[in-house]
């Protein structure tokens, strides 16, 4: 999607206010997702109570499960018979939901999670914000494998963010979690899509030719998809699999396996990975930010441009994979690379890889505020006076 | 037997199951009920947890599923939801219902959602070598329980039975025709129903407990094993270390899936 993050509201007659967690759940149903397993949970619960006002009236199933770990589990059941099925959580709900969210990736059965993340570890702080699961959405299941991960900045874009992670997850037979910081699920603000085109929506491939291989090598990486209950009796499991389906412990087969559905989402990084840049084509700084930071970002791109700092922003939509190389290229060169987050340097982790000698500057807050653009500009400031006294 | 072999099973052998093991007995049993149901293959969901037990869905020729420990239910549930057409069958061993699984379990029950979970309690975690589970009964030993188990066991058919469970009935592998009698019945009623069938586990089980030999566990099951019918003129202490074998219980409750069809068509009459 193309949506800034900016340009969120066009003021037109048709403008409504809308909170973030409602623009999910609307994207979700435009999206075509047809069962909702959940546990109410905050700062996402808006998202189960629409889903279970709305859902009925479409024909869909909304359910609420005994706890997270039922709710995947039937969200995967739900997708292995064809639909597309999603959930809304939170830190401790997302935690749980980690055993079956790797299963969902060995089984290639697509998934949407809505983590709208709050404070954590733990019960942490319910109604504050924290981008505190950054690394648990990449590597909260145990194993080898990939992810796909997007962060809204606005009540627009977790709209269509939402309709996107849907297409993913079909597009790429994977779960695909939704990384919304607390301040954009409740997040008020103008929504106007009336004038927009309509988003394309993707569904799963079933097409195949010949006999049926449920989890066939192709080009892709990606196998066609017969639901179960169609007339093509097989098998799915957690256990590493033949492509037929069944267990295997065959070095070969197994580490073909692993390149595969790793690679059909890392091999595809440029298809998927989404940037936006801002101020970027005579910036000597940039700012790499994604979720709520990017929007204080935005601010402080403007104030500091105003003092006559040439300063840009690159806004990571994409979480998971993160693109090592767009990043790098887009930074070669720059005086510094400033990377403010509401955890401890979660994903900064990755952008120091990404740059390597690059100066970097990593601004972390975890107080339960967001970052304000002050703090951000000071900080860039300082750094400014200290690498040797550009103004 | 012979042609409900070769339709029912996909001949992907070897099989990892210890010889003795009952879970094999357990699965022809399903097998013959689901000759007698008369179900097309394409139709019947068959979705396992995880242990030697729920292996089975890797050998059965069906629309099969085999899960996480204790989450068979949860998968089963959203399938049924959204395919209320599929005849679910769902596989879980005693640890994988009872322990990890157990709260799963409950509230599949208390929802009646229509499907039939089959539990095979071999008393023990089979998988995993021979650790006690919340079915093993107090005293009996286990490599984690190497002085006799202290922890009290459930009573499957009470468990189900208390948490809304609308057909409760238990057999064992001595009694492989009343299984699979019970396996048909169970499905055949519309609602949550639940089939304990207690099984053999000669390696993990009866080794530790005086029963080395699958003959040995064989023995036990012809030996302790009393109907519903004899129990019932049995004081409870008197009946209290038989394992009762029948039907335990059947009634009619309002069943999930056609509440959620009654909700979905009346909320697009109000609109
Ligand atoms: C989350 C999780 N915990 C533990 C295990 C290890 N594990 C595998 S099977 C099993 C127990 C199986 O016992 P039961 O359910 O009675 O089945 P059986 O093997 O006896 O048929 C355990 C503990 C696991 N696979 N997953
Ligand atoms: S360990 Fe026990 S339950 Fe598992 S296959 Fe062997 S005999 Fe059967
Ligand atoms: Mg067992």
């Amino acid at each position: 999607m193309s949506e800034k993050m900016t340009n969120s509201c066009k003021g037109t007659a048709n403008v409504q206010l809308m909170q973030g967690n409602e623009a999910c759940a609307m994207g979700a149903i435009k999206a075509g997702a047809s069962f909702f397993g959940g546990y109410p949970i905050t700062p996402s619960t808006e998202i189960a109570e629409y889903i279970a006002r709305e859902f009925p009236k479409l024909g869909r199933y909304f359910m609420q499960m005994e706890d997270e770990i039922a709710s995947i589990g039937a969200m995967i059941g739900a997708s292995m018979v064809g639909h597309k099925a999603f959930t809304a959580t939170s830190g401790p709900g997302f935690s749980l939901m980690q055993e079956l969210i790797g299963y969902a990736a060995v089984a290639e059965v697509p998934l949407v999670i809505i983590n709208v993340m709050r404070f954590g570890p733990s019960t942490g702080l319910p109604t504050m914000p924290q981008s505190g699961d950054i690394m648990q959405a990449r590597w909260g299941t145990h194993g080898d494998h990939s992810i796909i991960a997007l962060s809204p900045s606005s009540v627009t874009e977790a709209y269509y963010m939402t309709i996107d992670a849907f297409n993913l997850a079909e597009k790429y037979r994977t779960p695909v979690v939704l990384l919304m910081d607390e301040k954009v699920g409740h997040l008020r603000e103008g929504f106007d899509i009336s004038n927009d085109p309509e988003p394309e929506i993707f569904d799963r491939v079933s097409a195949h030719e010949g006999k049926y291989v449920p989890f066939a090598n192709t080009e892709s990486g990606v196998p066609p998809f017969v639901a179960l209950g169609q007339g093509e009796r097989y098998h799915f499991t957690g256990l590493t699999h033949n492509e037929a389906g069944f267990y295997t412990s065959d070095a070969g087969k197994v580490s073909e396996f692993m390149q595969r559905i790793c690679g059909k989402i890392e091999d595809h990084v440029d298809e998927i990975a989404q940037f936006e840049l801002d101020a970027m084509d005579d910036a000597e700084i940039v700012i790499m930010a994604y979720g709520a930071v990017a929007r204080s970002a935005h601010e402080t791109v403007e104030s500091l441009r105003n003092a006559g700092h040439k300063v840009g922003l690159l806004r990571l939509k994409t979480i998971w994979p993160f693109h090592t190389d767009k990043v790098r290229e887009l930074c070669a060169g720059k005086k510094l690379v400033a990377m403010p987050e509401m955890n401890m340097g979660q994903l900064a982790v990755m952008a120091k890889a990404a740059l390597g000698d690059m100066p970097f500057l990593p601004i972390n807050q975890v107080d339960g505020r967001l970052i304000k653009p002050e703090t951000i500009e000071k900080a860039i400031l300082d750094k400014l006076a200290e690498m040797g006294g550009d103004r | 037997m012979e042609a409900v072999y070769e339709k029912y099973f996909r001949g992907n052998l070897p099989h990892i199951w210890c010889p003795g093991c009952g879970n094999g007995i357990v699965m022809s049993a399903i097998a013959r009920a689901l000759d007698k149901l008369g179900y097309p293959q394409d139709d019947v969901l068959f979705i396992s947890g995880i242990g030697c037990s729920s292996r089975m869905s890797g050998y059965m020729d069906l629309n099969t599923v085999h899960t996480a420990h204790g989450r068979a239910l949860a998968f089963a549930t959203g399938a049924k939801v959204c395919e209320p057409r599929l005849h679910v069958f769902v596989l879980m061993g005693d640890g994988d219902a009872a322990a990890i699984g157990g709260n799963h379990f409950i509230h599949a029950c208390r929802r009646n959602i229509d499907m039939t979970a089959i539990v095979i309690n071999n008393s023990i975690y089979g998988m995993t070598g021979g650790q006690f589970s919340p079915l093993t009964p107090t005293g009996k030993k286990a490599t984690t329980a190497p002085y006799g188990s202290i922890d009290r066991a459930f009573n499957l058919v009470e468990l189900s039975r208390g948490a809304g469970a609308t057909y409760v009935a238990r057999a064992d592998v001595y009694h492989a025709a009343l299984l699979t009698n019970l396996i048909v019945e169970a499905a055949q009623h519309k609602g949550f129903s639940v089939v304990e069938a207690v099984s053999t586990c000669p390696i993990s089980f009866g080794r530790y407990n005086d029963m080395p030999e699958p003959a040995d566990m064989m023995m036990w099951l012809r030996d302790n094993t009393i109907t519903v019918a004899q129990a019932a003129k049995l004081t409870d202490e008197e009946a209290a270390d038989k394992i009762i074998i029948g039907k335990h219980f059947e009634t009619e409750a309002v069943e999930y899936g056609e509440e959620m069809a009654r909700l979905l068509a009346s909320a697009k009459e109000a609109e």
